[in-house]
């Protein structure tokens, strides 16, 4: 159930992103979801694609700052309050996020999260009866 | 006016009289005292007794920064603790800083060098000065301090910074003298203007500035903003601080006070010493200072001396303002940093120092120091707040060891020009 999202460090500077998902193009490396944290001076990009190793290997090559971090994905229905029950369950049994980001497509809204402890998210949600999206899935969504 | 007319007109057989006197003197205190001199000599073939006249400077060991900081922090004294009644303390090339020390006699020295340079700018006891160099372990705003006293000025330690109540003070105390960086003077000019003050209300005549390298075009612009006349010092701590040659009225080069600082100048390559006129690496030894007098000391200052009489009557040999320096040392608003020194904050915080920059600009007058950090694998993380964290205590540890602030910017892996796979530790971006 872990995924492995790549984790890009970019300074803020015209073309960097562009010059990016230009390598991972070339590479006909798909991404399936994609995030920005950004501050004054820089970002981390952070992403999940259809072939993590092939991309890191393409992206380190061009000297770009880049690892592997791991995750967890969980589906939750694409209706009024389907990510606060996901996250109401997480709370409850006292797991801290430390960011996430989603997408959502026809009925369903996947939610990448990323815990202290990725084995305890899988865990609770689980126990729960919450839809994990499998590392072989999401890379080929 | 000249302070010390005995010295400083002095016939130069007669001065070379008395340095010869004090030099002899000053090798047998290095010998006995120090272990580091002792061995340097002896390896060299020399005991005190060989030693007769300065001529034969040019045959002793040189000694360097880097001995200072080997030997730190009081392996270079000559005298027990118990006399020294002074420490001040500059930028080593590395995480430790360089020191130095004063015994009573070296402070009374160092106050007749400082009264001799401000008589040299016109400065008398009817004048009210303004020191605006920092007081502190920096030997700028005593140094002057000192002096001034000396010469029986108003002293106004104000220190640096605090533009504001620099300009309020200068307006309502009448500060007739200022002392401080070129660059800060230029800075004060500027904000007077922004804060709207009218020059006529200002009654400055003479500003001492020194501290770091300035062009004469910094010296017409600031002339035409604070409305006075700027003079240069020089002085570096290792061999006392400010004062160790100041420029008179006629603006022709800096008087070196010879008869306690005797001025070489080398070719840093072969080590001769190169004749007057000549430009090279100036080089001090110190022959009446008592806690921590230096041989042949590597100043890394490039200049030229001229011996020719001054149209002011002064006899004392002048240097030209320095060219530049044989080493990296950069100046940062009068502070001296070593690129290296950047290098042992990162090594201590991290397993291998990482790639890294200085980026040096000029913005209103005022030096800004930045320093690019590539991310590499010891200290990568996806999180924002670590990376942040991280920035943070870099910016710290940087400015408790280089005693100035620096804006951290990290920085992609490679973004750093190479060539030939050496990083470029420094882009000045001031001249």
């Amino acid at each position: 159930m872990i995924i492995k999202q790549l984790s890009v460090f970019l300074e803020n500077k015209t073309g960097r992103l562009t010059e990016m998902t230009k390598i991972l193009s070339e590479n006909s490396i798909n991404i399936s979801a994609f995030s920005i944290a950004d501050t004054a001076d820089f970002g981390i990009v952070r992403c999940i694609v259809s072939k993590p190793d092939e991309a890191i290997k393409a992206l380190k090559e061009k000297h770009f700052s880049v690892n592997i971090t791991d995750v967890v994905c969980m589906i939750v229905p694409h209706e009024p309050g389907g990510l606060y029950k996901a996250l109401r369950i997480l709370s409850d049994n006292n797991v801290s996020i430390e960011y996430m980001y989603a997408f959502a497509f026809d009925h369903a809204a996947s939610v990448i999260i990323r815990s202290e402890s990725n084995e305890e998210v899988i865990r609770v949600l689980q126990e729960n009866q919450m839809k994990l999206l499998k590392a072989s899935d999401i890379y080929q969504i | 006016m000249i302070w010390n007319e005995f010295i400083e007109t002095a016939d130069r057989e007669k001065l070379k009289e008395i340095q010869n006197e004090r030099f002899v003197k000053m090798i047998e205190r290095i010998y006995y005292n120090v272990p580091f001199y002792r061995k340097k000599l002896t390896e060299a073939g020399i005991e005190p007794r060989d030693i007769k006249s300065i001529d034969q400077l040019k045959d002793l060991p040189f000694t360097v920064k880097d001995d200072l900081r080997d030997n730190y922090p009081f392996g270079l004294f000559t005298v027990p603790q118990n006399q020294i009644v002074r420490l001040h303390a500059s930028s080593g090339t590395t995480g430790k800083p360089t020191v130095v020390g004063y015994t009573k006699n070296d402070l009374q020295l160092w106050s007749e060098v400082v009264a001799r340079s401000m008589t040299m700018a016109g400065v008398t006891k009817e004048d009210i000065i303004q020191i605006a160099y920092g007081y502190g372990l920096f030997t700028g705003g005593l140094g002057m301090h000192y002096g001034a006293e000396k010469v029986g000025a108003s002293v106004i330690p104000i220190s640096g910074g605090n533009t504001r109540k620099q300009l309020q003070l200068m307006v309502d105390f009448g500060s007739t003298v200022i002392a401080c960086t070129p660059s800060y003077a230029a800075h004060l000019g500027e904000s007077l203007m922004a804060a709207g003050i009218d020059r006529k209300d200002i009654k400055l005549r003479a500003g001492i500035f020194g501290a770091e390298p300035w062009t004469n075009e910094l010296r017409k612009q600031v002339e035409n903003l604070l409305g006075l006349k700027a003079f240069d010092i020089y002085g570096l701590s290792e061999i006392i601080g400010p004062g160790v040659s100041m420029e008179c009225e006629c603006q022709d080069g800096m008087h070196i006070n010879e008869d306690h600082f005797i001025p070489e100048v080398i070719d840093p390559n072969t080590l001769e010493v190169l004749p007057y006129g000549e430009l090279g690496e100036l080089v001090f030894t110190t022959i009446t200072k008592e806690a921590m007098p230096l041989l042949r000391y590597r100043t890394r200052d490039l200049t030229r001396l001229h011996v020719e009489k001054c149209d002011c009557g002064r006899t004392l040999v002048r240097m030209e303002k320095c060219m530049g320096r044989s080493d990296d040392m950069l100046i940062i608003r009068g502070v001296n940093v070593f690129p290296s020194q950047v290098e042992a904050v990162l090594l201590e915080m991290t397993e291998a120092s990482p790639h890294y920059q200085l980026v040096v600009n000029r913005e209103n007058n005022l030096d800004t120091l930045e320093i690019n950090v590539e991310i590499d694998d010891q200290f990568w993380s996806d999180e924002i707040k670590t990376l942040e964290n991280l920035k943070k205590r870099f910016q710290h540890n940087i400015a408790s060891t280089l005693g100035i602030s620096a804006k951290i910017n990290l920085v992609e892996p490679h973004s750093i020009d190479r060539s030939e796979g050496k990083a470029k530790r420094v882009i000045d971006n001031r001249s």
